[in-house]
């Protein structure tokens, strides 16, 4: 009886779940068709016909099983849920069969379709400052309003909190906590100035033990071993599969582009540890594998290249890729969606949790100035870059912060042009496109000119 | 006068600039106009009097290339160049010893480092607001109810500027308007506005690195308190050409020669 009662309960979640994303998905293409629209009626197209990436298809719908599977978990007692950072030991909740909720990708959503600034504003008028990074706000925000581009997040169990990302989720999380009454799982990742410390990765990995032990007293099931291995190894495939596909982009011409990866990101953030992550990236792997083959390029008659460095700006992706587009420029690498690579100096088959440990706190925001220009010039190197473009971002200060000695140092050390621009990854309110536009072709203009000066 | 004529349109946000050179590179007219409300009209009407000027008529422009805030509101532009590329290009070719350049107009403000060559090594643009340019300044002019021209010369006779903590134009006002109140002279305020600006410049300058000769252009070029005061900041002389307004559309009225020649 009571079984039959949860089914129908699923279905009629199913149901408005779905019926949301697909409100979701209407009011984007609505957006999409306005913007083209507009763009279409004042500006000329440059005439580049972009052949789309058949895989992001695949990832909608991905994506929108995994939400729809949590918010079925919402409803069922059995199921618990648990809200993530995204630097965070997620494998462990995977093994322990618990559904992982990230509110930075929930955030990232609410950028993309231009819902931050009303959700933000509903956060702001309950006293968050607006100084605070607009994720948080707009995370808050969609918990007091209840809205969002899914119709809010499913309701943790508990939270999970890693600060190897920033010091903002300590707060943020703390403040979870106060808002929904669940325990809190802290992991305190400690910055590292130079190499990786070995007493770093023993203390964040007696914690990663800890945690295991406290998800096993509140989900009632001690954690598998074998499970959790397993886990971990698909996490560790999936890894190296996002790992060859950001590789393949220092292909000439790229066959897709950082913008594209900021995209493609969200599988290796939510569900690496999953069957369906592996799945998902060998597929985007073997497009890429055939786009190189066939010639097809992420930006046709690609002439220059640039790295990105901090977050996204989720609002203006087609702004940012039509701009570079215009003059044949290609984003080819990101310190962002490399960010979510995990590739540690140390790897041990046999302490998976040192290892484990060790990933977590070799993050590139987790890092100072040094390690941070050393992994600019190897980018700069392997993907034959032309320059940099710096996203200087009010939200995150622990990625802008430094950002002009790194652009000083490429600069002058390397002969790396940096453009700088101040926007916010998802708060629209800091954007301008007047400004930025202008800074963009200035920057080209001066790249370009010094290109040519130096083929003569 | 016969053509062929190489045009640069600059339209800012306060005022278009139109500069014709000849085939030599030698600037024959330039015309300044306030910008009003519609950007293309003013595109039309700075150029009608350039020709004017010049006596020619459109057919003499052989190619033409706008600049400023405006750029694409200009009519009959062979293509478009920021202000950056085309005040880094103007300054360069008035003095090929330049390495730096500082341009404040209406509504922003930049620094901009080149090459012995002249090629921009890298710039900096104020951000999204209108502290700290020409705009600034004229509101704070009005407040004071002292003429525009006027406010370089008086800020200069001060003995000592008064404090203006921000440089935000809605903040700065009511500071403005409190120091009054609190009997502080005119000239004082006026020196710590100037002051202000120098300080929000030399953030930007420092930023990007500045070497003698340092150009300074834009409308603001011609407040010689401003001038004054951006000189002790950044710890160099500044070489102000006598139209700094018109270096933009210098800059774009060479560049449309260069294309030209190609």
């Amino acid at each position: 009886m009571a079984n039959r009662i949860g089914i129908k309960v699923q279905n009629k979640v199913k149901e408005v779940v779905f019926m949301s994303l697909l409100r979701g998905t209407l009011a984007k293409r609505k957006l999409d068709q306005k913007i083209a629209k507009l763009a279409g009626g004042k500006k000329k197209s440059n005439g580049v016909k972009r052949i789309p990436i058949k895989t992001a298809d695949k990832m909608k719908l991905l994506m929108g099983r995994y939400y729809i599977k949590a918010k079925i978990a919402e409803k069922d007692p059995d199921q618990k849920i648990a809200w993530i950072t995204s630097g965070g030991p997620v494998e462990i909740l995977h093994a322990a069969g618990v559904t992982p909720i990230y509110p930075e990708n929930h955030a990232a959503m609410i950028g993309t379709t231009r819902m931050a600034d009303s959700l933000c504003s509903v956060a702001e008028d309950q006293g968050y400052s607006r100084d605070l990074c607009s994720y948080a706000r707009s995370d808050f925000g969609s918990i007091l309003s209840k809205k969002s581009p899914i119709g809010g997040s499913p309701r943790p169990d508990f939270l999970v909190c890693c600060n190897n990302i920033c010091g903002t989720v300590t707060k943020w999380y703390q403040e979870l906590q106060r808002i929904f009454d669940v325990p809190l799982i802290m992991i305190d990742a400690p910055y590292q100035y130079g190499d990786d410390r070995p007493e770093a990765i023993d203390y964040v990995k007696a914690q990663l033990q800890e945690m295991m032990d406290k998800v096993g007293q509140i989900t009632g099931k001690p954690i598998q071993w074998s499970r959790f291995e397993e886990t971990v190894y698909r996490s560790k495939e999936a890894l190296q599969l996002w790992r060859n596909v950001q590789d393949m982009l220092a292909h000439r011409p790229a066959p897709m582009n950082s913008f594209d990866t900021f995209i493609h990101l969200a599988p290796i953030v939510t569900l690496r540890g999953t069957p369906e992550c592996i799945e998902y990236y060998k597929t985007l792997q073997a497009e890429m594998q055939g786009r190189i083959r066939n010639g097809i390029a992420s930006v046709e008659g690609e002439k220059y290249r640039l790295g990105w460095d901090n977050l996204a700006i989720w609002y203006k992706i087609q702004f940012l890729a039509k701009k570079f587009g215009e003059y044949k420029a290609a984003l080819v690498v990101s310190t962002y969606a490399k960010s979510f690579c995990y590739e540690a100096p140390y790897q041990d088959e046999k302490d998976i949790l040192r290892t484990m440990a060790a990933n977590y706190i070799a993050g590139y925001i987790n890092h100072g100035l040094d390690y941070r220009e050393r992994e600019l010039l190897e980018m700069a190197e392997k993907f034959h870059l032309d320059g940099f473009v710096m996203h200087s971002n009010r939200s995150c200060r622990a990625y802008s912060f430094g950002q002009y000695e790194l652009a000083r140092r490429m600069e002058e050390k390397y002969g790396l042009p940096t453009i700088m621009i101040e926007a916010d990854q998802s708060d629209t309110r800091s954007w301008s496109d007047e400004q930025i536009g202008t800074r963009i072709d200035a920057f080209m203009e001066s790249l370009i000119a010094r290109k040519n000066a130096a083929a003569k | 006068m016969g053509g062929p004529y190489f045009a640069g349109v600059d339209v800012g946000s306060a005022t278009a600039k139109a500069v014709l050179v000849d085939a030599a590179g030698k600037l024959c007219v330039h015309v300044v106009v306030p910008s009003g409300g519609n950007l293309t009209l003013a595109a039309d009407k700075v150029l009608a009097a350039a020709l004017a000027q010049a006596d020619a008529v459109t057919g003499d422009i052989a190619a033409l290339i706008a600049t400023g805030y405006g750029r694409e509101s200009v009519a009959g532009r062979t293509r478009s160049v920021t202000e950056i590329t085309c005040h880094a290009k103007g300054a360069h070719a008035l003095y090929p010893d330049a390495r730096s350049v500082i341009d404040i107009g209406g509504q922003d403000s930049k620094a901009i480092s080149l090459d012995p060559t002249g090629m921009i090594r890298k710039f900096e643009m104020n951000d999204k607001c209108a502290a700290g340019t020409g705009r600034f300044l004229e509101v704070m002019a009005r407040t004071l109810e002292v003429p525009l021209d006027e406010v370089g010369p008086r800020a200069l006779t001060a003995d000592r500027p008064a404090k203006i903590s921000s440089t935000c134009t809605v903040f700065a006002e009511s500071e403005v308007i409190s120091l009054l109140a609190q009997g502080e002279t005119v000239e004082r305020i006026l020196a710590g506005l100037c002051l202000a600006i120098s300080q929000r410049v030399n953030s930007l300058a420092t930023r990007t690195g500045m070497a003698p000769r340092v150009i300074m252009t834009g409308g603001v070029a011609k407040n010689t308190g401003v001038v004054r005061a951006i000189e002790k900041a950044i710890g160099f002389p500044l070489t102000v050409p006598e139209e700094p307004q018109i270096m933009g559309a210098l800059g774009a009225a060479l560049l449309a020669r260069a294309d030209a020649a190609k």
